[in-house]
């Protein structure tokens, strides 16, 4: 027997275990999935629990229950990988593999930064990257009486990197609804040169944070979290007071990658762009946000990469060349407060465009303006999430690559 | 993106002026996109350059962790050399693309 073993069941693991099993002879190949954690997220749902609108039970499923009958899974501590010997350590035994898949993923370093974890912690400072850590906030945010509320990103890359602007849209709306807006100051605080750092989106979209009375704070690295004075400080002494601060911290690769030395300076594994294997070892293949490939780190992302790397592992294990697919695709819709959304299209190389989705001139979406129907759509996403994402029912009209059609890509001059 | 005559060289730049193939760039360039923005090029400022160019080569995204790990410039050094915006400014001087998020 053969053996294709998933790191990871997550968003993207849990696809490809799920594409893969039906697609392998079952007398010749044995697929088994190792994740530590009983409980998969809907990762997506967790901007929305700090508001209220989503519930605990809404955002989370027992793992295991989302894949394939005939996939082992093994819930159990990754400890090292070792690619020479194409085994891999868990806590209590060694197993190994033909062919490997790491979809270990990327997660909060709040370490990283001085102070972060320092007093201030989980009482004025939170994130909502985690499920504990937005719960947190939900329930600081239930009877917060208002004051400076920072929105904060300490550096890129970043998992779903709008998420900290629809949060400060989503707060924006969620005071006004309270009848507090004229309580809370909002500021949003980036790494970058502005909130819109592509032209044709900083064109389309800079209203928003004028007409949600949104103060930004651009090209602002972090260096530490005064937590007596309650401000943020960058490296040249500028400081931003703050009496509730939502940072996303650092986001990187799991420990795992880096006992293993497989990734880079951030546990980011060196993969190819198209074709989705590792660099550095040809039976390694590498989806989602574990990669170091300049795509967005969203599951919008990883479903497009699994339908790619699906093709690719069966191409390998015949002994056929991989294609060199993937186009960095991502599908997003951005919540812009007061039940509006955006919905944004694009691949490594193309910005954001205007037009519809996903059929051209009919839509029925529309890109890159605000939309009710774009918000049912992102709400509508989470059914498509467990029903049809995670099992690999591939979205109907939606394909692996960025389609041109129906797009406009000559806004810039208007 | 547009035809612009930069230090007596025609380059193509991006409608905020960064040059879209960093072939095209030469350190005559950087002195004068540098001037621009009101900084003046040292050899310290040419060494981060070049180090934010070869790693552009290699694919390697531009942070200011990474520069700050170079051995070149430690963070505050970095700045230093560009204040008020290192990311955004010693991208744009250096030939290489803007870091961008999605949006």
């Amino acid at each position: 027997m053969k053996k294709l073993l998933i790191l990871g069941a997550g968003t993207a693991g849990t696809m490809m275990a799920n594409h893969l099993r039906p697609k392998l002879r079952s007398n010749e190949w044995d697929v088994t999935i190792v994740d530590q954690y009983k409980t998969h997220y809907y990762q997506p749902g967790f901007l929305f629990l700090p508001f209220d609108t989503y519930t605990e039970s809404q955002v989370k499923k027992v793992g295991k229950k989302l894949i394939h009958k005939k996939v082992n899974y093994i819930q159990k501590k990754i400890e090292k990988i070792i690619p020479n010997e194409n085994k891999v350590q868990l806590e209590d035994e060694t197993i190994n593999y033909d062919v490997l898949i790491i979809a270990t993923g990327s997660k909060i370093a709040p370490q990283e930064t001085q102070g972060l974890l320092g007093p201030l912690w989980k009482k004025d400072i939170f994130d909502f990257y985690t499920y504990e850590g937005a719960l947190a906030l939900r329930d600081k945010l239930r009877d917060w009486k208002g004051g400076k509320l920072v929105v904060h990103i300490t550096e890129m890359p970043i998992k779903c990197p709008v998420a900290p602007l629809e949060f400060a849209f989503l707060a924006d709306s969620y005071f006004r609804k309270k009848g507090m807006r004229d309580k809370v100051d909002i500021t949003y605080v980036t790494p970058l040169s502005g909130a819109f750092t592509k032209p044709t989106c900083s064109t389309a979209l800079a209203y928003l944070l004028e007409e949600k009375d949104i103060h930004l704070e651009p090209d602002f690295s972090i260096m530490e979290v005064d937590n007596n004075q309650k401000a943020i400080v960058d490296y040249e002494e500028r400081e931003i007071p703050f009496d509730l601060l939502v940072t996303v911290p650092t986001n990187m690769g799991d420990e795992l990658i880096e006992r293993s030395g497989l990734g880079d300076d951030l546990n980011f594994i060196p993969t190819d762009h198209n074709t989705l294997q590792s660099k550095a070892h040809e039976n390694i293949f590498v989806i989602g946000d574990a990669t170091d490939v300049p795509a967005s780190k969203a599951g919008s992302v990883a479903h497009f990469q699994a339908e790619t790397l699906t093709d690719n592992i069966l191409l390998y294990i015949d002994g056929y060349k991989l294609k060199k697919e993937f186009d960095g695709h991502a599908n997003c819709f951005i919540e812009t407060g007061n039940n509006k959304a955006l919905l944004i299209d694009f691949n490594y190389n193309t910005e954001p465009v205007h037009g519809t989705f996903p059929f051209a001139k009919i839509g029925p979406l529309r890109l890159l303006k605000e939309s009710v129907f774009n918000h049912w759509g992102k709400l509508a996403f989470r059914w498509i999430y467990w029903n049809m994402l995670l099992k690999g029912i591939a979205i109907p009209f939606v394909s692996r690559n960025m389609s041109f059609k129906g797009k406009v890509f000559d806004i810039k001059s208007k | 993106m547009e035809a612009k005559t930069i230090a007596g060289m025609q380059v193509n730049v991006n409608e905020e002026g960064y040059l879209e193939d960093m072939n095209q760039w030469n350190e005559n360039i950087a002195t004068e996109i540098a001037d621009e923005i009101g900084i003046e090029l040292t050899d310290k400022h040419f060494e981060v350059l070049h180090y934010l160019r070869n790693q552009n080569k290699e694919g390697v995204a531009l942070t200011i962790r990474r520069v700050g790990k170079s051995g070149i410039v430690d963070i505050k050094g970095l700045y230093t050399l560009f204040p008020k915006g290192p990311l955004k400014f010693s991208s744009k001087i250096a030939g290489i693309p803007k870091p961008t998020s999605c949006i």
